[in-house]
């Protein structure tokens, strides 16, 4: 019989290196991740020095962190980003309240999502943007349809990978669980619903960089205040490195919501991750 | 007939079973009125070739699957569906990824409805049982097939079963491992005292662990056939009698 696994102690021991050579490891390590981006800044940065780079278009980087400051430290900014995060917060929750439960009811009822199919089928190929227009003429050209379009658009990512992810909940673990006489209320809680985490969170995560891709073209479109808002104005003001500022806003809060979602989904269910 | 335990519940009468499947509209027999009784406490093996209906019976026994007709009694009371007194142990271990070796053993008793610490009080006696007490808090990621297995068959026995319903719990393992797990079983009925049914396709297998082993015939729905392994416990696969048991078996399967 063999055993496949560590002690904590010898885990411990294949850790405990030499701080110095760690800290050596770690800059190679941040090098051989991050060593391509800084090198784009930098020959961005010199490229503008070296005056090959037209600055009315391309401003030198260090021209857009100064507007970045500026427009933060005014607080512009801040107000355009908190009404974009408002925006595509609100959406993108109404899409998870909505989109999970309705997942797991479709997942466990076929019935239902037989029914459902063929509608959410031609909803989902329909692009949100092109139903911008209706959702307009609906809702008025106020935060209604903004949000309304985003949640359109962030709803069905999240909805088909909960379908997705119960129905492929493993059949031998509900038949083991139905084998000790549990419930099938029991079977749900105790082994549909943790199996479909990991299958959401791919949902959820797609549902995110929707969002924001959504909320900067419902910004473009009517809105006098956001991020996606700001690109534009700046464009249309000749602001070029505040532009590049709102652009680099919105790189970050896409980073930013990955980010987020990557930890709580390393929280909560790390057993389906990296699996070594 | 060779019986070491002295357990009284746990006795498995068959009766007249059938059973069918539909397979594109034709009805296949599996089963055809059969009878059997597993005295309490007794091991029995059943083997056959794939597609006898050895699994099938197993899974009418553990309540998994309905039989078309005929009554199965567990200690004279008819029983229909799942119980309480039966538990099953899969090919494959089918442990819960997300919860460790620990709250793996506690799942039976947790989803019957005892409370957690209890269920894991209960759970670690089983773990010492079956050897794996140090990995209790490890995920079934880590662990080896045979380990695997181990910690599924604690989980079986965590619940107190009166009768152990074992589908080819050792397929799917590597020899050698199949060997220390058989060796293991056997200790483990002897200490646990249960009626042990086991499916398997391998004849040693059958011979080292079962008091009994029924052969399901080739052909459909034909008769069983019934032979009682009178070798004394501990079994050794090298003894002169073990392979004369063996040689024998093979020809009633015919293999000869």
């Amino acid at each position: 019989m063999t055993y496949d696994i560590l002690t904590p102690a010898e885990r411990a021991g294949a850790q405990s290196a030499a701080p110095a050579s760690r800290w050596r490891q770690r800059a190679q390590g941040l090098l051989a991740d991050y060593g391509l981006v800084l090198g784009f800044f930098a020959g961005w940065q010199i490229a503008s020095m070296a005056g090959w780079l037209n600055p009315a278009v391309f401003p030198a980087p260090d021209r857009v962190v100064a507007a970045l400051w500026n427009g933060l430290s005014s607080g512009a900014l801040v107000d355009d980003i908190v009404i974009s995060l408002q925006r595509a917060g609100i959406a993108f929750l109404a899409a998870v309240a909505l989109g999970i439960p309705l997942g797991l009811l479709m997942g466990q009822m076929r019935p239902l999502e037989r029914a459902l199919d063929p509608i959410l089928q031609l909803f989902r190929q329909t692009s949100a943007l092109a139903l911008y227009p209706v959702f307009i003429l609906i809702f008025g050209l106020g935060e209604g349809s903004k949000v309304f379009v985003i949640f359109w658009a962030t709803l069905f990512p999240i909805l088909l990978a909960t379908i997705g992810g119960v129905k492929e909940v493993d059949l031998k673990l509900v038949e083991m669980a139905h084998s000790f006489g549990a419930s099938q209320l029991t079977i749900f809680r105790r082994v549909i619903l943790p199996a479909s985490v990991p299958p959401i969170f791919v949902g959820l995560r797609l549902s995110a960089t929707t969002a924001l891709l959504l909320l900067i073209a419902a910004e473009m479109i009517g809105a006098n205040k956001g991020v996606g808002f700001q690109v534009m104005n700046a464009q249309y003001n000749f602001q070029i490195p505040l532009m590049f500022a709102a652009i680099f806003l919105l790189a970050t809060l896409g980073l930013a919501a990955n980010w987020v979602l990557v930890q709580l989904q390393r929280r909560l269910c790390s057993w389906s991750l990296d699996p070594r | 007939m060779f019986d070491t335990h002295q357990t009284t519940s746990g006795a498995v009468t068959i009766r007249d079973l059938s059973k069918s499947f539909h397979l594109d509209g034709a009805p296949l027999t599996v089963l055809r009125h059969l009878d059997l009784d597993i005295p309490a406490g007794q091991s029995l093996a059943i083997v056959g070739a794939s597609g006898s209906g050895k699994t099938t019976l197993l899974r009418i026994l553990a309540g998994l699957e309905e039989p078309d007709s005929g009554d199965v009694l567990i200690d004279d009371f008819p029983v229909r569906g799942l119980g309480r007194d039966r538990s099953v142990i899969f090919q494959e271990p089918r442990l819960i990824p997300w919860l460790n070796v620990l709250r793996n053993v506690a799942f039976g008793l947790e989803v019957q409805g005892v409370a957690r610490t209890e269920a894991e009080t209960r759970a670690r006696r089983y773990l010492r049982l079956v050897g794996l007490t140090e990995f209790e808090s490890a995920l079934p990621r880590q662990l080896s097939g045979g380990m695997a297995q181990r910690v599924g068959i604690a989980r079986a026995l965590t619940v107190q079963p009166e009768i152990l319903l074992l589908d080819e719990p050792l397929g799917a393992l590597d020899a050698m491992t199949k060997l220390a797990m058989q060796k293991e079983l056997s200790r483990i009925w002897a200490e646990e005292r249960v009626t042990m049914v086991l499916v398997t396709h391998d004849l040693e297998e059958a011979i080292f662990l079962a008091d009994r082993v029924m052969v399901l015939p080739r052909e459909k729905g034909g008769t069983p056939k019934l032979m009682d392994i009178d070798l004394t416990r501990p079994r050794d696969r090298s003894d002169r009698e073990f392979v004369r048991v063996r040689q024998q078996l093979m020809s009633e399967f015919g293999l000869h």
